[in-house]
Order: structure tokens, then sequence, then C-alpha cells
């Protein structure tokens, strides 16, 4: 047996010569690469803004032992600080349920606000913003500031479910039907939207103003700590995920061959990222379009081994989110633009790009 | 120590339709098992009923143990699984491809052992290629890669592991199908069972040991080539005259379909 393939394949001098390209080593590498891409916008980030606050005065400040002046400590301990980390953690949610999700439903096209998870997890939010006083008020007391971030749980993990249930049948995934479905559960939470609006009072109508552009701006410490542990746990599943989402690459029915634990790997996959993109749509909107611009462009760098994949995902999409954060906040200064905008620039796109790559086998 | 894969009554229904009535079925660990049959026959829902893949009531054994008590790592670790036909997701290479059939903690002596099985389907030189670049035959070799990757080590503990096939040579060249058939020989040899669907009856008599042939979604005849493999049985099953001969050296049964003699005399 052996003679027969050396022979066939010791003819051609193009194979065995070549070296065999591994691409995890490369993807470490980007890895460093990514954090030292997240430390400079993180500089830039808390450096950058309206106010003529410095972040060098700041420190320098601070090395003399010297108390803050207190617009420098406002500015950057109180807005942009804060704003900073949430952009670290909205990006790096929305970028790695982006992979996931794509994983899950074996299609670089699935994507948390393309496919209505986000408006699920939005209109949940809403919900709990416009009728939470209607709650009891020891659970209003019990919840807190956590009352919304854990409606859009449930409503993106709701949605979630829907979705997949909808749109896979035996294991394959409809991307038509995963697209139109999404479309439907966009209107769906639109159209009840636009209802509780009428619902609600003038301070309530602000936040759901909020809701529809997408922004980092109303960050603040309370925010970030109600997110936090929301979506640390929710990137926490990540590595687990890892190796059950390059086996569901194969098939439903070839990743339960290689021993994957197909269905706990799927109701995972669903609870992270209905977690993760739960809690960045209750404090920072639709952002729409990080999580299919991150996980395509690290492919295309070093393919699509979830191992590397979802951790550089988290980096590169916390990177991205505060560029384009900065560019919303410099483009129209001393205004701002929603971030939304800027994201939808970059993605749409992108977006256009697969779908015109896949034209020919997306098995419509 | 010979042990076997074995399915007592098989029963799959597809929406109201009876696919099959009751299958036995049993293959031995050294041997090379193969399914034959005509199209429709039930070959691969039983095969699929045997790796879990579609619902039905009856009982698999492997090496003694039923399949539903295993976890599905324990499974993975006993016997590996070939489909007919895969296409993947995402961009994989070749390699990347192969390394999903080792298990979740390698050591560092496994992780040479992909290149060893691109190797040995006549891939080698293949691993940093694009599976969705390669041609049909090439991604079904790279699948086969993965599978023995899988159970590389055709006995371990005392208890034999297996290699499940749907149709493995379907896509392949005359020469790719030797090496895969020489494959699944030395894999039985070593002490492993393998069970294959089969569609080349000629192939199944050179290479299978043992041969089940299914008809209408039940057994029809179990045996050695020789046994099964008959004028009389396969003109039933297959429904034209398929005269068998014996290959003059090694005494294998060796078949070609005779013409209708309708079709025949018109063409004459």
């Amino acid at each position: 047996m052996s003679a027969l393939s050396t022979d066939i394949n010791g003819s051609d001098p193009s194979n065995g010569s070549e070296p065999v390209v591994d691409r995890r080593v490369k993807a470490q590498q980007l890895t460093a690469i990514l954090l030292l891409l997240l430390l400079v916008t993180s500089v830039l980030s808390l450096t950058t803004g309206a106010s003529s606050a410095s972040l060098w005065t700041a420190l320098t400040d601070l090395a003399a032992g010297r108390e803050m002046s207190t617009m420098d400590r406002v500015v950057l301990l109180d807005i942009r600080l804060p704003r900073l980390c949430m952009g670290i953690l909205v990006g790096a949610a929305l970028a790695v349920s982006g992979a996931v999700m794509q994983g899950l439903f074996r299609n670089p096209l699935a994507d948390p606000g393309i496919v209505g998870v986000s408006a699920g997890a939005g209109l949940a939010a809403i919900c709990a913003i416009v009728l939470g006083s209607f709650l009891p008020s020891a659970i209003q007391q019990f919840l807190g500031t956590t009352l919304v971030p854990i409606a859009a749980f449930f409503g993106g993990w709701g949605s979630t479910i829907l979705l997949y249930r909808v749109s896979t049948r035996g294991g394959q995934t409809s991307v038509a039907t995963m697209l139109l479905a999404g479309i439907a559960l966009g209107a769906l939470a639109g159209a009840a939207s636009g209802v509780l609006v009428y619902y609600s009072d003038d301070s309530q109508l602000r936040d759901l103003t909020f809701w529809g552009m997408g922004s980092l701006a109303g960050a603040t410490w309370t925010k970030v700590l109600a997110a936090l542990p929301i979506i640390a746990l929710a990137l926490a599943t990540a590595p687990f995920l890892a190796r059950g989402l390059n086996g569901m690459a194969l098939g439903e029915a070839a990743a339960g061959h290689i021993g994957i634990a197909v269905q706990r790997v799927k109701n995972t996959a669903v609870l992270s990222v209905a977690a993760a993109t739960g809690a960045a749509v209750a404090v920072s909107g639709g952002i729409g379009f990080i999580g299919i611009v991150v996980p395509h462009l690290l492919r295309l760098a070093t393919g699509p081994d979830h191992h590397s994949l979802l951790p550089n995902a988290a980096l590169l999409g916390a990177s991205l989110l505060l560029a384009a954060d900065m560019i919303a906040r410099v483009v129209v200064a001393p205004a701002e633009l929603p971030i939304g905008i800027i994201t939808a620039i970059l993605g749409a796109p992108v977006f256009l790009w697969i779908l015109l790559r896949r034209r020919g086998n997306i098995g419509l | 120590m010979i042990m076997a894969l074995e399915a007592r009554n098989i029963r799959v229904k597809m929406g109201h339709k009876k696919v099959l009535h009751g299958v036995d079925f049993s293959a031995n660990s050294g041997k090379v098992t193969a399914i034959v049959g005509p199209n429709g026959s039930g070959k691969t829902t039983l095969l699929r009923a045997m790796t879990g893949e579609v619902p039905h009531q009856g009982h698999v054994h492997i090496n003694g143990a039923d399949v539903t008590d295993l976890l599905p790592w324990q499974l993975a670790a006993l016997r590996a699984v070939q489909p007919q036909s895969s296409s993947i997701a995402f961009p994989f290479t070749v390699l990347e491809i192969v390394r999903l059939g080792l298990s979740a903690g390698l050591s560092a002596a496994d992780s040479s052992v992909p290149l060893q099985a691109l190797d040995t389907v006549g891939l080698a030189g293949f691993a940093g290629r694009m599976y969705q670049d390669l041609s049909g035959g090439e991604q079904q070799r790279v699948q086969l890669a993965r599978v023995i990757t899988q159970v590389w080590e055709p006995v371990v503990d005392d208890a034999p592991r297996w290699l499940i096939l749907d149709e493995p040579v379907a896509s392949l060249d005359i020469g790719h199908q030797f090496t895969v058939m020489d494959l699944t020989r030395s894999y039985a040899a070593r002490g492993g069972g393998v069970v294959a669907v089969m569609h080349d009856l000629n192939l199944t008599a050179m290479f299978a040991d043992h041969v089940v042939l299914m008809e209408a979604g039940k057994v029809a005849k179990t045996g050695s080539p020789g046994e099964v493999l008959t004028d009389e049985a396969l003109a039933r099953t297959y429904g034209c005259p398929v005269p068998v001969n014996t290959t003059p050296p090694i005494g294998v049964p060796f078949l070609l379909p005779q013409a209708r003699a309708d079709l025949a005399a018109q063409s004459g």
C-alpha cells in the first residue's frame, strides 16, 4: 500500500518538499501583536476627546506625588476610563459572539446583529426599561442595575434558540432561512419597541433613543460593573467551546463521531452568545457588524481554528470598537456620531464581500 | 482478542416507511466486513443506525458494551466513522482537518500521526493545502486520513478498535481504490475491525472476509464472498443477471454484468 502511495507522490516534485505551514504558530504571534494593538488603542482612547484633559499631565502629577486636577480626575477616571472599559468589554463580547455563532451555524454570515439576536436582546432590554417599574419593588431592588442586562440576556437567548429551531434541520443550517428569520425577528422587535415608546416617559424615551443608535457615550462604572461578570462568564466558556466548534465544521454527525458532546456544545454556545450579546446590547445598544468583520479578518489571517480564533477575536474586537469610538468622537467634535454608524460603514461592505465570494455555494 | 461489532433487531422508520425490518448484524475484529446491496436496500441506513446517526429500535454493541452506555469520547476512542461525503464549513487546511481526529488530550508522540495518516492514503505533501480546493476524491481521502488518525492503533489494551466506512472508494480512481482497500486489509490484519458499505462487488470479493448482502431492508445472505456473491443471489437482489466467474490466480469471485438478451439483440 505504501509502495503505491510513495510512488504517486514521489513522482511530483512539488509535493513533499513543500514545508507544512503551521498556522497555530502564526496565530500565537498574532495574539501578541493584537495585545500590543489593544494597549495602543487603549492609551489613545484615554487621550482622545473633546475635553483638553491630559493623560500625561495626570500621570506626571501622580508620579510627582501631586493631586490630579479635578478636571483630569473627572474626565479621565469618571468619563474616559469607564468608556474604555466598556469599549473593551462590548467589543470583545460582540466579536466572540459572532465567531461562536458562526461556528455553531457553520456559516460565516451568522452574526448576532444580522440574524436578530441583538434585536431580541434589545427588545427585552426596552421592555425592562419601560415595564420594569411595574415589577414588585422587592424584585426591582434585588436586581437593581442588572435588571436590564439580565432581561437582554433572556431576550438574546430566546431569539437564538428560536432562530436555530427555525433555520436548522438535521444539523444543516439554511442560510436563506436564517437571514430571513433574522429580518422577521428584527421587524418584530422594531414594532414592539415602537409600541413601547408610547408608554414611556421622557427619561425612558431618552434611553430608548439611545438603543436605536448604539453608543459608548453612556458609559458609567455602574454599567461596566453590571456587564462585566456576564460578559466575563460568557468569554470564559470560549476555551471549552473551541474543539467542539472545530468539530462542528465537519457537520453535527461527524462531530459526534470524533467524541464531541454535540448537544452540550450547542447549548453552551447558545447561552454564551446570548449572555455576551445581551450584556453588550444592554449597556451600549445595537452596535452592528463587529461580529462579522473581526472573525472574518482573523480567518483570512490565521485560519478558522477556534482555539486561536476566539481569543484573538476578543482582542481585535476590543481594539476595533475602541478605534471606531475614537472616530465617532473626533469626526464631528465636539458633538459625537453614534458608533453604530461607524461600525456599519466599516462592516457592511465586508458583509457584502463575503456574500459575493460565497454566491456560488451559499446553498439558498 | 477477537471481539465483535453487533447489532440486534435494528428497525428504522423514515416517516411512515419502514426502511429496516429487524436487521441482525455481526462483524468480527481482524476481518473486513462489507455490507452490499442495491440502492435503497438499507446499507447506509444500517451503518447510520449502528453509529447512532438515525433514530432506531434495537441494540448495538461494540466489544461487548452497549453503545448507549458509552460517553461520546469513550465511543470515539473505540470507533471512527467515515461519512459518505463531507463539506467543511470554513477554510481549514488538510492538516487541520486530519488533526481533528486526534483526541482532546493528545501526547507529543501522537502529533506525527496526522502526517503519517496522510501518507497512508496517498496524500503526503497535501498537508498545507486548502481542503476546499481539493477534488472530490482527494477530499474523501483526507476524511479517511482523519478517520484512521482517530483510531490509529488497531488494538489498544488488548481491545480492537473499529473503522466504520460508508462507501470509502466511491469517488476514487482505480489506483486509490486499491490504496484504500489495502489499508482496510492491513488494519484488520493488525487486529482492528473494519465495516464498510461497498458498491463495487469486485472490490468486495477481492478485499472482504465477510459479506452481508442486503435486500429491501433485510439481510438476504451473509458469509464469505464466495458464499454470498453467487449467480442466483445477485440476480435476485439486483434484478439483473450477474454471472460470477473466478479469477484464475487467487480464486476470488469475479463478476461482469451481462447485457440483457433483448438489448443485446437490438444492438446486434
